[in-house]
């Protein structure tokens, strides 16, 4: 059980939640996910950690609800827990002085990308950021975007924020500008990651994605995240999930990542139906195994206690 | 003492070996229930009198972690059920598990001498009756617990290895914390086998006796991720470490068209159904894909393919065909699952082997190419080699393909730990005899360092390496 200290609303149906995990604060680095599951009947699903204070003992997730697990994980608060989270997994981000770095995000992939802008800025990279948003209240943690680079844009697809126009619209704009760039990540929907690179791949700037691919285990014993490079698999989970843009068969991933569609819809579609229902069990089902911990914990302390040697 | 089996070994001999009621094929291919239904007393006590007690018996010779079943067998007889039990259990921690999916022809009854004139005697059936027995009575034999010592032994992974070492090395009085990297504890238990032939409940009532006992367990913890096997030893001060992280990576094939929706490795497959309970669709939320009324092909000739294939077919597979490009002989499946399979409806086709996935123009799997092949030179297995005969490509037409063809190390730990020596397939290198690794106070057994085997094996080498480590704690040696 995994305590949920801090739940913000950021943006519309964007939560921000701040969760007890001391092992996984402890060893985090940017670039790198957990693997959480809420309840017991719960799937797992993959989530970029934003941040981490080891010192508390906490991780902070950014949550967006777009299927049954998010939009009920969405529903709690500070004070609930969820089951398991596990981590950090992945590769950290290469973290190098490249000169001038360009991160282009797609809305909550600015929560994931924003611990490896910060990096690379204290790592003496210009950084520029470009924040895509579908409209006004899906922009997210401007000022943290703002401290994290040197320069920073935000573009919404309709216009209500910033410029309007899609990230590659700015992209485009600094490039015809003549701006040099040396290092390019883009985080976010894969149409946009795949756009990025279709653009900055050809002009041979070094580009890395941060794949989202489908996962299970996150620890690469079933290969549910195997992804296309060239005629290459790899498992997103142990091998990235960053990797060079010019080698992702990015059709492969949307191919791929739909394979649940139909299953995901419905379970949405319930989930919506009987939303108050599904978040009081959850929350029962999370006291009674608080309270199944709660007598383990005190058998434990009996056993720890000067053992008698003990049998039938 | 159990009193003595006045029978005069010829009329034991007469007596025919029990067998196992199980559920009716037709009604079991289409529920997740357990297959075999497990001995009444009198059924269990009848086969106990077949046993010849020889001077050297060649069952517990050929159990890897030693069971003394001619014990275990007397004390049936005498009817002192809950007494074989406690005996069992002194030698093996999951008797209630092993009874279950041991290749039981290959081990202790492979070994039993009334298989040279008869049928061996039902060993594995036994067992899991008085570890069903107990576990029912309620009324547990838990080993003797020694004097705490004072040190502490870190495990890495609750499969079948590390329980085994957990049981042995808590008996011995050390503090022993097992570190777990999925939600839930037991590993392939868990997660690879499925429900129809090891009930959870049973993994989950074994490893609450491991906790009873005092072993203490951790999940969500990746190990050369959450925790470094140097920060174990140095910031949390475990005295030694015993690797068993399993051989749980994937063996994929290598062949065009592997990335198409609806191909699955046999571990994603079955983690999704078993450890993720899938196959509880409406109850569950993890997907997978709806197999109903439609054809599946299962790659390999082991347990995990025969336990993929049958899966398949619970799920509402059509056709559940297991492609193997050995012959049937070769097979290494244990033989009661094929001989259930079988039953079950599930196709087999030897000598067969895919060469590429076609799929769809939305990218979903619809056919195999697979060749025809004729075994060949026996290889460094000693099994005769398969080669495809040219010519003989053909179309199987699929929409669920799971590759079954073995799995490899999963290099987490190792990448994490350069003073851990691997050879070059990235198992760990661990002294045959001692299971120590070349760093000191670490050990390792099981699948990481002699690649995928069977539950009893890493059993084996869990005890193996408690004894070595009880060893190292108490004499400081390494």
């Amino acid at each position: 059980m995994y305590r949920i200290v801090k739940a913000q609303p950021v943006g519309l149906n964007i939560k921000q939640f701040v969760i007890e995990a001391p092992r996984i604060a402890r060893k985090q680095r940017p670039g790198q996910f957990v693997i959480l599951r809420l309840r017991e009947k719960g799937e797992r699903i993959p989530l970029t950690i934003k941040a981490a204070d080891p010192e508390a003992g906490t991780v902070t997730i950014v949550v967006q609800g777009v299927g049954k697990t998010t939009s009920l994980l969405n529903c709690l608060s500070a004070g609930d827990s969820v089951m398991d989270i596990v981590g950090p997994l992945g590769k950290p981000s290469e973290i190098e002085k490249f000169g001038t770095v360009l991160i282009l995000a797609g809305s909550v992939g600015t929560a994931m990308a924003l611990p490896t802008a910060k990096a690379l800025k204290a790592a003496d990279n210009h950084v520029i950021f470009i924040e895509g948003a579908r409209s006004r209240e899906m922009v997210v943690f401007e000022d943290e975007v703002r401290d994290a680079s040197n320069e920073h844009y935000t573009m919404t697809d309709d216009g209500t924020y910033g410029e309007k126009g899609l990230v590659t619209a700015k992209l485009n704009e600094l490039l015809a500008a003549g701006r040099k760039i040396d290092f390019v990540l883009a985080v976010g929907p894969v149409p946009m990651m795949r756009a990025v690179s279709q653009i900055t791949c050809p002009l041979g700037i070094r580009t890395i994605v941060s794949l989202n691919s489908i996962m299970v285990d996150g620890t690469g014993m079933c290969g549910g995240c195997r992804v296309l490079l060239g005629d290459k698999s790899k498992f997103a989970c142990v091998d990235g999930p960053e990797f060079d843009a010019s080698l992702v068969n990015f059709e492969v991933l949307m191919q791929r990542n739909s394979m649940y569609r139909d299953k995901e819809c419905e379970s949405l579609r319930d989930f919506e139906e009987h939303k108050q229902e599904e978040l009081k069990q959850l929350r029962e089902e999370l006291a009674a195994k608080e309270a199944e911990l709660e007598d383990l914990r005190a058998d434990i302390a009996e056993l720890s206690s000067p053992v008698e040697a003990h049998h039938a | 003492m159990p009193e003595k089996n006045t029978l005069s070994l010829k009329e034991r001999m007469t007596i025919s070996r029990v067998q196992m009621p199980e559920l009716e094929a037709g009604e079991r291919s289409r529920n997740f229930e357990e297959v075999n239904c497990g001995l009444e007393p009198a059924d269990a006590m009848l086969e106990a009198t077949r046993c010849i007690e020889c001077a050297k018996p060649g069952c517990v010779e050929q159990c890897p972690v030693g069971v003394n079943v001619k014990q275990v067998v007397a004390l049936i007889y005498a009817g002192d059920h809950l007494g074989a039990a406690a005996k069992l259990r002194e030698d093996n921690a999951l008797p209630a598990i092993t009874g279950r999916v041991c290749p039981q022809e290959n081990q202790c009854e492979g070994g039993c001498v009334l298989g040279r004139k008869a049928t061996p005697l039902a060993i594995g059936h036994l067992e899991r009756f008085v570890a069903d027995y107990e576990r029912e009575s309620g009324r547990l034999g838990l080993p003797q617990i020694a004097p705490p010592t004072g040190k502490s032994v870190a495990i890495v992974g609750s499969g079948p290895a590390g329980l085994s070492a957990a049981g042995d090395l808590v008996q011995k009085g050390h503090r022993v914390h097992v570190f777990e990297a999925l939600h839930e504890l037991g590993g392939v238990l868990v997660y690879g086998i499925p429900e129809f032939r090891l009930p959870k409940t049973i993994v989950r009532e074994e490893i609450e006796n491991l906790r009873r006992m005092g072993v203490g367990f951790e999940t969500n913890v990746v190990v050369g991720k959450s925790v470094t096997i140097d920060e174990l030893m140095k910031d949390e001060k475990y005295d030694a470490v015993f690797v068993a992280t399993g051989a749980g990576l994937p063996r994929f094939l290598g062949i065009p068209g592997e990335h198409l929706n609806g191909v699955y490795s046999a571990n994603e497959f079955l983690t999704r159904v078993n450890l993720m309970r899938a196959y509880r669709s409406l109850e569950y939320d993890e997907p997978v894909y709806d197999c109903h009324g439609r054809d599946v092909m299962v790659v390999g000739g082991g347990n995990t393919a025969m336990d993929a294939v049958r899966t398949a077919r619970r799920l509402g597979a059509r056709t559940a065909t297991l492609v193997y490009r050995r012959s049937e002989k070769e097979m290494p499946a244990r033989a009661e699952e094929v001989k259930h399979a079988r039953e079950e409806g599930i196709e087999f086709r030897m000598l067969t082997d895919p060469v590429v996935f076609v799929g769809d123009e939305r990218g979903w799997l619809e056919g195999a190419r697979c060749m025809q092949m004729e075994l060949g030179a026996p290889d460094a297995s000693g099994r005769r080699s398969p080669v495809p005969i040219k010519g003989s490509e053909f179309i199987l037409p699929v929409d669920v393909a799971i590759i079954g063809v073995g799995t490899t190390a999963n290099p987490l730990i190792q990448s994490t730990t350069p003073d851990l020596a691997t050879n070059s397939r990235n198992y760990i290198v661990a002294d045959p005899q001692t299971l120590r690794t070349s760093k000191r106070g670490v050990f390792a057994g099981g699948d990481i360092v002699t690649g995928a085997a069977t539950v009893i094996l890493a059993m084996g080498a869990g005890r193996k390496a408690a004894a070595s480590i009880h060893d190292f704690l108490t004499e400081n040696r390494f």
